[in-house]
């Protein structure tokens, strides 16, 4: 941290820029000044696939402001774009380049989601030198320092880019184990980062490399095929980043979930959709006063069906912009099942779904 | 029992309310207004958070340059000029309408009615409460909304008198010269403790805010700025004072013009028992005044000029408050309403009396002549 970044953070400039802060002022001088907040500016925007009739899929290359931290690879990072100069929407993004340093240059990998604000913007109509807002990296979902002798990722479709990012990361560590890399996607097409890992494949640095399509006849996920492919697979550490049902079968092939594999790392690359259990009760809305019977969806959705508009970010329990006072009532975190009932209680309502009655400070 | 006497917005019967419109008036004048809203809203964008940013852009200009010019001792006025520039735009067209939460939908924590505070020594945590909850909910509803004399001010007849009153115009002066202060000390509520109403530990809670929030504003405006001068401490010192002085006579000014000129309306808590979306507009158009002037002037006002058009529509940007007093008026003229305005001359000017005549007892013969301008209007 220079002496500049020094003053700009003290006690005193604090004083005597208050309430507002430094950053106010200094992003009127340059954007990509800061002391606290973290900016950055687009200064690449690669398509990675383009298949005609599906959403492009695009790596942004992002210089951020000698705020940002640096991160490890396999996290994410909240990205907020001003959409038409006026409305800051903001979504969580994997970090697909190698673990990075403070104010390093890195990498955002994602598919344009058709009703997704950000992601089309990023993808569809931002231009090098658009600003965005960043939060700091976050996530558990990393690799250890000491990496294991043998590692295995297990990723679907977008959820390449944290093992990506880990796979990079470990060829510039020079790590010189074994890794063996599993990941389905759709069709060879919709294949990203695939001249990268072909080259990865050919350069035999003790990395296996398997892409499957179990669309076109390849084997589906099943502890029968790890066992083939990997022998011994649920000794081996492992990460796995996917869709819900992709997450769902590694998890059963591990072990059940009472008893979680101290070997497994998973990360959703979607929230799961709540499942059809029976949906008791009703579902209550204090400040607004609204109140439906509960659907068993999350009470973010329900909010929303009844026209409410709460703050929200990721809509995957990652960033807590939608985090409300439960008053009342049981919830179930829909990403790992587990039920609270304090009453009271700060929950993130995108992933939190009602057991029964509820009421909710919305 | 005293109801019927005590209404001064009585007119004919034949309603369940008291306004000089029917229940289906009353109704379809509230749709028309939730109509622009709708309208308006839906209309947001790039224009306004243009607008809203150049204004926070001009106010740390105006503050730099003031905080600048105190190193040459000859530029003083100037220096306190731009400063005060500074505070009044951050006091109103920003702090007052961002906390407001007109701009949230924007997104900008810079900009957002949660995290932003304003450069007085109010805490906004502790104003948005009394502001936008207490005041724009039950604006001019005597027992209830606490901005009816700020708890220090008889300035409505219905305020029974006592000898205390005597004193009104210089608690106005006072009030006057000590605004941020007043502002700030609003939320302890000290009429309701000294009336018995509210106990002292329940203000308990608000000591830590406040006492940071005058702490800092202190220690930026008294000692760290001036220090920062050397030896002009004194000078800048007094350069401070003096524009925290300016910015606090300035939006006194502003805000009793907003709603206590002749001919803006009170109402007694059981005309708004159970108040419908109608009568809660009409509540706040006949409780507020707009003042006339230029753009410069508006926007110096924080478009709170445009009272009326701020209480109908609290959460909508200000800057769009011109332009929508034209259909307000337009409206008011259908429904035969009284769209309060006039200029800063003679809004004052109604202002300063009404202190005045609050300060000595009600003589008999004021009752007659509010009844025959509410007739006048009625017809």
């Amino acid at each position: 941290m220079g002496l500049g970044t020094t003053i700009l953070r003290s006690k005193a400039v604090a004083a005597l820029t208050f309430p507002q802060g430094v950053d106010r002022y200094l992003e009127q001088v340059n954007p990509m000044w800061a002391a606290h907040e973290v900016r950055a500016r687009i200064v690449d925007v690669h398509r990675e696939v383009d298949v005609p009739g599906h959403p492009p899929v695009a790596t942004i290359t992002l210089q951020p402001t000698s705020t940002w931290g640096g991160h490890r690879a396999g996290q994410h990072v909240q990205l907020g774009v001003e959409v038409d100069g006026s409305r800051r929407t903001t979504r969580v993004f994997t970090i697909s380049s190698p673990d990075s340093r403070a104010g390093d240059r890195f990498t955002v990998t994602l598919r344009a989601n058709p009703d997704g604000v950000v992601s089309r913007f990023l993808v569809e109509r931002a231009t090098p030198g658009t600003m965005v807002h960043l939060s700091q990296a976050q996530g558990e979902f990393v690799l250890p320092d000491q990496v294991p002798e043998h590692v295995l990722f297990i990723s679907g479709g977008s959820g390449i880019t944290p093992v990506m990012s880990m796979l990079r990361s470990l060829q510039r560590r020079t790590h010189r184990g074994r890794v063996t890399f599993l990941h389905y996607a759709q069709s060879p097409e919709h294949q990203i980062f695939a001249a990268e890992l072909d080259e990865i494949r050919r350069s035999g640095h003790g990395i296996d490399v398997h892409l499957l399509h179990p669309e076109l006849g390849d084997p589906n996920l099943s502890p029968a095929f790890l066992e083939r492919l990997v022998p011994g697979f649920r000794d081996v550490p492992t990460w796995a980043c996917g869709p819900a049902p992709m997450i769902e079968a590694v998890r059963a092939a591990y072990g059940d979930s009472e008893a979680p594999s101290t070997t497994l790392s998973v990360e959703y690359f979607q929230p799961p959709r709540t499942s059809g259990t029976s949906a008791e009760g009703d579902v209550a809305f204090a400040r607004s006063g609204q109140e439906a019977p509960n659907s068993g969806a999350t009470l973010l959705e329900q909010a929303e069906a009844l026209g409410l508009k709460p703050e929200f970010g990721c809509r995957m329990g990652i960033c807590f912009s939608c985090t409300a006072v439960k008053k009342a009532g049981t919830v179930k975190n829909v990403l790992t099942g587990e039920e609270s009932s304090a009453q009271e209680e700060e929950i993130r309502v995108c992933v939190s779904a009602p057991v029964g009655d509820c009421v909710v400070d919305l | 029992m005293s109801t019927a006497t005590k209404s001064k917005t009585k007119t004919k019967t034949m309603k369940t309310n008291n306004t000089s419109l029917t229940d289906e008036q009353l109704d379809a004048f509230g749709e028309e207004l939730d109509a622009i809203r709708q309208r308006v809203l839906a209309d947001l964008g790039e224009e306004d958070a243009a607008y809203i940013r150049n204004v926070v852009k001009r106010r740390q200009q105006f503050e730099i340059a003031g905080r600048a010019m105190f190193y040459l001792p000859p530029l003083w006025p100037l220096a306190v000029a731009s400063l005060s520039v500074s505070k009044i735009l951050d006091n109103m067209e920003i702090g007052h309408n961002v906390m407001h939460g007109q701009y949230d939908w924007m997104g900008d924590p810079g900009l957002n009615s949660r995290m932003y505070d304003w450069d007085t020594v109010c805490p906004g945590e502790q104003w948005k409460y009394s502001h936008n909850y207490i005041h724009h909910t039950y604006t001019n509803i005597l027992g209830k909304d606490r901005d009816i004399g700020y708890g220090i001010l008889r300035m409505d007849e219905d305020q029974p008198w006592k000898p205390y009153y005597l004193g009104n115009p210089v608690y106005a002066l006072l009030l006057m010269l000590f605004f941020e202060w007043g502002v700030a000390l609003h939320d302890l509520e000290v009429e309701n403790i000294v009336a018995g109403k509210r106990k002292l530990e329940d203000n308990k809670p608000l000591y830590p805010g406040l006492i940071r929030k005058i702490r800092n504003q202190t220690i930026k405006d008294y000692l760290l700025f001036p220090a920062l001068t050397g030896p002009l401490f004194p000078l800048t010192l007094a350069g401070n004072a003096t524009a925290n002085l300016v910015r606090n006579i300035w939006a006194f000014n502003i805000i009793f013009c907003g709603h206590f000129p002749a001919g803006v309306a009170t109402f007694s808590q059981e005309e708004c028992e159970d108040e419908t979306r109608g009568h809660w507009y009409y509540r706040q158009l006949l409780g507020s005044a707009n003042i006339t002037g230029g753009k410069l002037f508006h926007v110096m006002s924080g478009n709170l000029s445009h009272q009326i058009e701020h209480h109908l529509f609290p959460d909508l940007p200000a800057r769009r408050y011109p332009e929508l007093s034209v259909e307000v008026q337009e409206i008011c003229e259908r429904y035969g309403l009284q769209y309060n305005t006039g200029r800063l001359s003679k809004q004052l000017f109604s202002v300063a009396s009404k202190i005045c005549r609050m300060a000595l007892p009600d003589r008999k013969a004021k009752t007659d002549t509010v009844a025959v301008t509410e007739d006048a209007l009625a017809a």
